[in-house]
């Protein structure tokens, strides 16, 4: 059975598990360093606040470990917070948090709550999949080597980098699989 | 339900396992975001200063509320009166993110809640019970809190209030179906309100706690007893060192179960908030609006 570390450390990280648990995977919740002294196949950053998120991976000691798993190849599926935490600039920021893909995201790109939307369209391989977006970011720019998987509006909100797959919206929220089945191959 | 009222559940989502805390000025937010704040509740006054000033307490300044919106990325949140729907008005169209339907304030109505099934932005309500929280969602709302006794430092009443939440809800959940249409008419609550929360064990929307949360074990305990995350009102910018309790509050939430780690995150955080017990209150804020 592939294990699944889904980062909790504040956000939606419940709805990412039970999506994966309906898919045969097993996940542990991972809240502080000693939860890091495990093998894991593969990791979620869920959606939420990416500066509470990226703030408490620093204090409580899990930004470089998580980071270097990443970089050597763990697969990684991050949505909303998650992927701004991935994204290797941010706009109107000096300072990033993971960073192991190459590209430039645009934090709560559509506005407030008030911008808030829900669309469906298409995303490169799984074809066509319902998105909800929650004060959502959208990547500005991507760097070399990263794949464009979706775009909404001609805004890129879907990308992979080898075993990195990053979205803007929310496949946890919604009740298509067909995302976190993409991740779950990528092992 | 509308497809916006879904979107703002799930605006609701985002917040679990975080922190909204109370601020008064750009700096003060700021502050708060850097010590980990999910979304901050914009406001002229804390609750502590509202309960020692006395007098009619409204919606802050939308110029004040503008200039935290700015200062920070997270949600900012912000209060407008019990059934006030003007002031619910002014704040959708300044954009806020949350609107908090607030018992801190003096209601504006003595019998009828917002309409918020009207307005576009979502609304968190406060509740002693199983009773007041579904009839709020009845009436749009797409978050609860408990409604603690807020600027008393005294996390008693949010503890009796979800409890309360708690037990009711256990108590639905064990029912057989046909008890389910006599416990809508004694809770005064919508049937299918009633059926959701005996078929899933929880509430159709977000919980948090709130009112008198004034330390991380508070927070701790609170999460504890099923909070998906905490308000913290007076307690922070009331205390000796804000950003040291902010920040340990944070972190506390997170590790909610681990003892050892709340422990260190309680040392020398300076002075809590002095707090009143609540046989020393004499405005029950909770009793506002039923």
């Amino acid at each position: 059975m592939k294990k699944i570390g889904v980062l909790a450390l504040q956000g939606a990280f419940i709805e990412h598990e039970k999506m994966l648990e309906k898919l045969g995977a097993s996940c542990v919740e991972l809240r502080n360093k000693e939860d890091l002294k495990q093998d894991l196949d593969g990791l979620v950053l869920p959606g939420g606040e990416s500066t509470v998120q990226g703030k408490l991976l620093k204090e409580l000691e899990m930004d470089q470990e998580l980071k270097e798993r990443i970089e050597n190849g763990t697969p990684v599926l991050g949505t909303c917070a998650g992927m701004i935490l991935l994204a290797s600039d941010i706009e109107n920021q000096s300072q990033q948090y993971f960073g192991t893909i190459p590209m430039c995201v645009k934090r709560n790109a559509y506005g407030r709550q008030l911008g808030s939307f829900h669309t469906t369209d298409h995303v490169k391989g799984i074809g066509e999949v319902p998105m909800t977006f929650i004060r959502a970011p959208y990547v500005d720019y991507v760097g070399e080597g990263v794949k464009v998987l979706a775009e909404v509006e001609g805004k890129i909100v879907g990308v992979q980098y080898k075993k990195q797959l990053a979205f803007a919206f929310h496949p946890e929220l919604d009740n298509d699989k067909a995302i976190h089945q993409k991740f779950l191959e990528l092992i | 339900m509308t497809e916006r009222y879904e979107l703002n559940k799930e605006l609701a989502q985002m917040l679990k396992g975080g922190v909204i805390m109370d601020v008064t000025t750009p700096e003060q937010a700021e502050i708060a975001q850097e010590a980990g704040a999910c979304a901050v509740m914009a406001l002229e006054r804390i609750p502590a200063d509202i309960r020692a000033a006395g007098g009619v307490s409204r919606m802050s300044d939308p110029k004040m509320i503008k200039g935290i919106q700015e200062a920070v990325s997270i949600p900012v949140m912000a209060k407008c009166r019990i059934g006030h729907f003007a002031e619910a008005q002014v704040l959708e169209a300044i954009e806020i993110d949350y609107i908090d339907e607030s018992e801190v304030l003096s209601p504006a109505d003595d019998v009828y809640h917002i309409n918020k099934r009207n307005f576009k932005v979502p609304f968190v309500c406060g509740a002693k019970d199983l009773g007041e929280a579904l009839r709020r969602i009845n009436e749009g709302a797409s978050m609860i809190r408990t409604k603690g006794e807020p600027g008393t430092g005294d996390i008693v009443q949010a503890v009796r209030h979800m409890r309360k939440m708690n037990h009711e809800i256990a108590e639905l959940k064990s029912m057989r179906e046909d008890e389910l249409f006599e416990a809508a008419k004694q809770l005064r609550v919508p049937y299918d309100l009633v059926v959701y929360v005996h078929e899933n064990g929880k509430l159709p929307v977000v919980n948090f706690a709130a009112g008198g949360v004034a330390t991380p074990a508070d927070a701790a305990l609170m999460m504890q007893l099923g909070a998906e995350g905490v308000f913290v009102g007076s307690g922070i910018f009331k205390s000796g060192n804000p950003k040291k309790r902010a920040s340990a509050i944070v972190q506390a939430v997170t590790n909610y179960t681990d003892a050892k780690r709340i422990a260190k995150l309680s040392e020398d955080l300076g002075e809590a908030m002095v707090g009143i017990n609540e046989q020393e209150i004499e405005l029950l804020m909770a009793e506002r609006g039923k």
